[in-house]
């Protein structure tokens, strides 16, 4: 099943490679991972999306608690909670049938072009992976110049909260 | 920061900070990125350097000196090659849980990352076998890094923590202020246990119609072997252990079944299957202690305590976890025991012991010493009545490393020194270093095979330079015989590259590093000789027993098999 488990660290390098080195050492996926410094800059927050069998994720979150940089974690997915991701997206618009297109599909996905070239459109999305997945495939293929995703982030609903 | 602090370097703050976590020997070899910190070394008095003569033999005598007294062992060595030399004794340590701290030499923080002479990224290369590491790439947090790596290496589960200093850093000056105690506010290891879940196990435990407790090296390295001892005789259940574990509770009691897993014992292994109630102590549940997974203990329910939560339900699903400092979650419980009106089913308990009486009198450790060719386990035997069970004995691995296991009977905790987790041939004569250092009138043995010790050979001049009179027993097959064994079960005999064509004459070896060499091949030689080399005191004895060459050791639960589907030994092997 797939989980999205929020973690609070010590913002030092090596923090991330950390994390990083415990899921290739111990076999673990990492569907995404996404990482920034928090209010407090000595905290980074790191949002990680990985699947396994409850096992797996129960030695996940146990193996995460272990490194001496974590300080709290959540897997988010044991409650309610929100979840969006970022997306930049650039295609080739050579037509105007192509343009208009382009700016339906867009706006259907309440996303927004950012920027215009000769024959090109940046768009930028936010919105759950799940979204995002679907926005790409109403694009036809040959249009995608590049996709750039920020993989997912992740915060509680309601008064629970993630932080020191 | 104090006025009155006094300016230091680098190299002194670090040796300071030594001296004032009453560090008494360091192990090192010294090289360029490390040259201020051995001048310092050079005009102090506080710590005494142990020179090794290869950077593996330091980690592993420090390693040694910390199993054997607890305290954590400290290693210095250079960058680049030093460094990485280090690494295979500090996977050894972090499988095992042994407190150290490493403290490696880096180049000078304006050459990191230009690959520089003796440049190697020792912070990345040591992270997957280290608790935690550390660069210290400012000379003020210097005194704080070095209270970190001793706090976070000596606390909850033990293990080395690598502190990397470039030498820019060991020239700078900062004011010394060493604190007293440390906060982490990201690290901070549970020692109580949750009270509901032991009363919870403790109602369990007494429940039990064929108990089993089942103890591990965790119950040695926090120190609770007198509450396990306690414990254990209270309840009158039998009790196994683990090869990491042997020595927490004496191995000459009744209650004792031996070690269990691979190459444990009949009883043990099969009470572990037969078992209702598991009582798992400061143990894993290693692959070789638990064999086929899907067939362990499949009449257990499983109470289990640890102080580390991620070896909680890692591999076995366990029915109570308790999270917390043995010696502590013990001693609750021995306090809820004798409190409780249930007390353990003495009848269940008489019908279990005598099962177990059946087992064991398969006595599936016999062997037939026979007048021509020394039988390993003969050696082991003597050498245990010889020296009443109370010598420190280091081990190498492989096949000598069982028959220890199987033959010395250890009564005290901290007195067995083996790389169980990681498996390192060339332990145990470093680590014997480490032990004998810390116990200069105890009786130090090194039992290893003549493969394991040609892999830090180099450190019987270690030996010299200290004058440590550790006794080397080698029980020479001239196989690597653990490999030999299984090529011989599993491989149909291909014996593929285990035969050691061109083995040194070991007397010659001794004599020419300024030691006593003794070769030994006749069956009725071994006790004398080993009298003769045990009472020389002042020199190091190298012993070189020639054995058997086709002895295995049993009994054996293959790789992948149940405990009740052990491998006994030809002459053992029940109709």
């Amino acid at each position: 099943m797939r989980h999205t488990i929020s973690i609070l660290l010590e913002n030092e390098s090596g923090a991330l490679s950390r994390v990083a080195g415990l899921f290739s050492a111990r076999g673990y996926n990492i569907e995404s991972l996404t990482v920034a410094p928090t209010e407090d800059p000595s905290i980074s927050r790191m949002t990680l999306v990985t699947r396994g069998s409850d096992d797996v994720i129960e030695q996940i979150t146990k193996q995460l608690n272990k490194l001496i940089d974590v300080i709290q974690l959540i897997d988010l997915t044991e409650g309610k909670h929100i979840e969006r991701e970022f997306l930049l997206m650039k295609v080739n618009v050579s037509t105007a049938d192509q343009r208009d297109e382009i700016k339906r599909i867009v706006d259907i996905f309440r996303g927004r072009i950012v920027d215009v070239g000769d024959a090109n459109y940046t768009i930028e999305m936010t919105g759950t992976a799940d979204k995002l997945d679907a926005f790409i495939k109403g694009i036809e293929p040959a249009q995608i110049v590049e996709v750039v995703r920020s993989g997912v982030l992740g915060i509680a609903r309601g008064s629970k909260s993630l932080r020191v | 920061m104090n006025e009155a602090d006094e300016m230091m370097t680098g190299a002194d703050i670090l040796i300071n900070a030594l001296a004032a976590e009453g560090v008494e020997y360091v192990f090192g070899y010294p090289g360029g990125a490390v040259l201020h910190i051995y001048d310092a070394m050079f005009k102090q008095r506080k710590i005494q350097h142990i020179l090794v003569r290869h950077e593996q033999g330091a980690t592993h005598a420090a390693d040694g000196y910390a199993r054997a007294t607890g305290k954590p062992g400290v290693v210095l060595v250079t960058s680049g090659p030093g460094a990485t030399n280090a690494i295979t004794g500090i996977a050894t340590a972090y499988l095992d849980s042994t407190p150290l701290v490493v403290i490696t030499g880096q180049v000078p923080i304006p050459l990191i990352g230009n690959d520089a002479f003796q440049e190697v990224d020792s912070v990345g290369i040591s992270r997957p076998c280290v608790k935690h590491n550390f660069l210290v790439k400012d000379v003020n947090e210097l005194a704080n890094t070095i209270k970190k790596a001793f706090y976070i290496a000596t606390t909850g589960r033990p293990g080395p923590v690598l502190i990397d200093i470039p030498k820019d850093i060991t020239a700078l000056s900062a004011p010394f202020e060493y604190p007293d105690t440390i906060e982490m506010r990201s690290y901070k290891p549970v020692l109580n246990g949750h009270l509901g879940q032991i009363r919870r196990a403790v109602d369990l435990i007494l429940s039990a119609k064929r108990p089993m407790i089942y103890s591990g090296g965790g119950v040695i390295l926090g120190n609770a072997s007198q509450e396990l001892t306690e414990f254990t005789r209270l309840l009158g259940y039998p009790i196994t252990q683990t090869l990491m574990g042997l020595g927490a509770y004496p191995g000459t009691d009744q209650q004792f079944l031996g070690m269990l897993g691979m190459h444990g014992t009949y009883e043990a292994n099969l009470a572990m299957h037969d078992c209702d109630v598991l009582i798992a102590i400061g143990a894993r549940f290693d692959d070789r202690v638990t064999g086929e997974l899907e067939k362990f203990c499949p009449y257990a329910k499983i109470v289990h305590v640890d102080i580390d939560p991620a070896s909680i339900s890692k591999t076995v699903k366990v029915d109570i976890p308790i999270v917390g400092a043995v010696d502590r979650v013990l001693g609750e419980m021995i306090q809820l025991i004798k409190e409780s009106e249930q007390q353990p089913d003495s009848e269940a308990l008489a019908t279990w012991w005598k099962q177990i009486n059946i087992w064991r009198a398969n006595n599936c450790l016999h062997y037939e010493q026979k007048p021509s060719l020394i039988k390993p386990q003969f050696v082991l035997e003597k050498l245990y009545e010889i020296t009443k069970g109370d010598a420190f004995i280091t081990s190498d691995v492989g096949q000598h490393q069982m028959f220890v296991a199987q033959f010395y009977k250890f009564t005290q905790p901290r007195r067995w020194i083996n790389s169980g987790g990681l498996g390192t041939m060339g332990f145990g004569l470093p680590a014997a270093i480490g032990v004998q250092l810390a116990y200069p009138d105890e009786t130090v043995v090194c039992v290893t095979g003549e493969a394991s010790i040609q892999m830090c050979i180099q450190e019987l001049s270690t030996c010299k330079q200290f004058d440590l009179p550790i006794k080397i027993v080698t029980l020479n097959n001239g196989y690597m015989g653990m490999v030999r064994q299984w090529q011989e079960m599993f491989y149909d005999k291909r014996y593929s590259h285990t035969y050691l064509e061109a083995l040194p004459d070991f007397m010659k070896l001794a004599d020419s590093y300024g030691h006593i060499g003794m070769q030994i091949s006749k069956p009725s030689d071994v006790e004398g000789a080993l009298k003769e080399g045990l009472a020389i005191k002042d020199r190091l004895v190298f012993m070189d027993f020639i054995i058997d060459p086709d002895t295995n050791v049993f009994p054996m639960v293959a790789a992948g098999k149940a405990h009740n589907d052990m491998m006994l030994s030809p002459e053992r092997e029940i109709a």
